[in-house]
């Protein structure tokens, strides 16, 4: 067992009895790195002097008798996350050299806990994608299987679990991008409920979908690194000041009497032998735990990726207008005037599927269109959501797979977006009703590559799914195979 | 076909957007097939529903109409492509 095959509590255990320093279980995570990543381009930025000077920093605190669970502990983040003096991309070639002078909410309450971070973690480009292969840095692989994608967008993230190259990591979530990558790289993903964590300092994609949440190797870890991150922040105005609870307390390993919904829109005909073979398991799995099933109906959910895909182009348009090379970040030369530095700028700065959500995004919104598709969106986000709330009368949670198939083969999507765009059909609802939903590793398939379930919350309600993700992990073994590298 | 080349074309100087002849063909017929596919929105009958705009029952989420500190001139322009002074340079806007 190396130092970077820890657990956050794992590790944090051996730091407190002293058996290791956090120097020492850096330079093995950057050695692993060293090692590791370039099969895997889970990385951007690695940041090794930072990273040493954190833990050196970590360990006379330590020393000083003062230690948190996440002191110490090498951590990554998906390069969305603007760290002050580290250079920031956004995985897009517009952000050019761009070196952020202040860190993000997130960040800094990971540097306050003494997180030590290492670096900034690949993903798609301005987290638009489902697979991890539209990064201007190229795309990830899955530890798994390198020839298949780890998922997207916070590719680098679940790929840096597997592949063991971070203890933990943080990514964000607002189509799947958290939940799905999770489920491919047989990790945890947890996106928390909208306005949980703070969004200041994240780079924003749709600002009524975004949603900071960690991805880890156990549910443990992932209630240890919500616990640092969670909480209202006077410079996020959508962030919400409903109090923190103590996550930990939640994993009480008891979910008899559980009522755990399963909508029937989810568990269609033609899902993946793969995936229903997993889920079959994990409903026995439940059952033996003393948890009690619901069936329910969601009834908008073949509606919800059409929706998904109006109004998040639509607040992606808005929010990557300011990216025009004037204040920041990559400038084109030769250009005319003003409007044509602007649009050879971005023509020069954006990936291709980045100026596709642009434009349909500017188109939603435009003169004569807006009722018909981004009004209507709307809309139909409230049916969405209204489902919800009518089925958490009737359970405390809900069961469903995470995605419609295991990670398939670099390329295999690229050439038609819409095919790429309906494999987030599992995970998007949650993030147009603003809820809490938690991807935890649930069995392998006939290939060897992971599938993971997911439990859906009411909004506020990750204890309960922090709960009921715990008590499944306890009862399986899925959460300790590890990917071959 | 939901959208033509012309109203692409149309869409990406909107968006500050300049496109190759390729990509105006590639998004069009792309565009296209989105476009048709959102269409399914029209199955559902929405009147009378409000729409969400966002999604935690949060309003007027207002602070102190105090001063507090920003990041500073410097900071600002630490990153800027050109600058001259305290300020940031972009080709002429006025002729």
């Amino acid at each position: 067992m190396e130092l970077f095959d820890l657990t956050i509590h794992e590790l944090h255990d051996r730091l407190q009895r002293k058996e290791v320093s956090s120097v020492e279980a850096t330079k093995a995570m950057l050695a692993r790195i060293e090692a590791v990543d370039p099969q895997v381009n889970a990385y951007i930025t690695v940041t090794p002097q930072e990273a040493l000077a954190a833990a050196e920093a970590a360990d006379r605190r330590i020393a000083a008798g003062d230690i948190a669970p996440l002191t110490g502990i090498p951590i990554a983040l998906k390069d969305i996350f603007v760290t002050r003096g580290v250079r920031t991309t956004c995985a897009s070639r517009i952000l050019g050299n761009f070196v952020p002078p202040y860190d993000g909410t997130a960040v800094a309450k990971l540097k306050e806990a003494g997180a030590v971070i290492v670096g900034k973690l690949n993903q798609d480009e301005f987290a638009m994608g489902s697979s991890g292969e539209s990064s201007a840095f190229g795309p990830t692989k899955n530890p798994w299987n390198l020839e298949c994608i780890p998922g997207g967008s916070s590719s680098g993230s679940a790929a840096a679990i597997a592949a063991r190259t971070a203890t933990a990591t943080l990514g964000t979530d607002t189509g799947g991008s958290i939940r799905q990558p999770a489920s491919h790289c047989g990790c945890v993903g947890l996106r928390p409920t909208y306005g949980r964590v703070s969004r200041y300092g994240v780079i924003a994609y749709a600002s009524s979908l975004d949603q900071v949440g960690p991805l880890t190797r156990d549910v443990t870890d992932c209630a240890l690194m919500l616990q640092a991150v969670a909480g209202h922040d006077p410079m996020d105005s959508t962030s919400v000041e409903v109090p923190v609870p103590d996550y930990t307390k939640a994993l009480t390993g008891d979910v008899k009497g559980l009522k755990l919904g399963l909508p029937k829109e989810y568990y269609i005909a033609g899902l993946d032998p793969d995936v229903k073979r997993a889920m079959d398991e994990a409903i026995e799995t439940y059952r033996g735990l003393g948890a009690q099933f619901v069936d329910i109906s969601l009834p908008h959910t073949d509606y919800a990726v059409a929706t998904y895909y109006l109004i998040a182009t639509a607040e992606a348009s808005s929010n990557l207008a300011r990216y025009e090379g004037v204040r920041f970040g990559h400038r084109a030369e030769g250009a005319a005037n003003l409007i044509d530095m602007f649009r050879k700028t971005r023509a020069e700065g954006f990936g291709a599927e980045v100026k596709r959500r642009i434009m349909l995004g500017t188109y939603a919104l435009s003169s004569g269109y807006y009722d018909a598709y981004y009004l209507k969106a709307q809309k139909v986000r409230t049916l969405i959501m209204q489902d919800f709330l009518k089925a958490f009368e009737k359970v405390d949670a809900i069961l469903t797979p995470v995605a419609p198939t295991p990670a398939f083969k670099i390329g295999e999507k690229t050439s038609d977006p819409l095919r790429m765009y309906l494999s987030d059909i599992f995970t998007i609802p949650v993030n147009l009703a603003g809820t809490c939903g938690i991807s935890v590793p649930a069995g392998l398939s006939a290939a060897g590559l992971p599938i993971g379930l997911q439990l859906i919350g009411r909004p506020f309600g990750e204890e309960t799914i922090l709960r009921a993700a715990h008590a499944f992990e306890q009862a399986t073994a899925w959460h300790t195979k590890k990917a071959g590298l | 076909m939901k959208i033509t080349k012309a109203e692409v074309d149309a869409v990406a100087l909107l968006a500050r957007l300049e496109l190759t002849p390729e990509e105006t063909e590639t998004f069009t017929g792309q565009m296209d097939a989105i476009l048709a596919y959102v269409e399914k929105l029209n199955e559902l009958d929405t009147s009378g529903i409000i729409p969400t705009s966002h999604a935690v029952p949060v309003e007027n989420a207002f602070r102190d109409d105090a001063v507090r500190p920003s990041i500073g001139v410097e900071n600002a322009l630490a990153n800027a492509p050109d600058r001259v002074e305290g300020f940031f340079r972009v080709p002429k806007v006025i002729e």
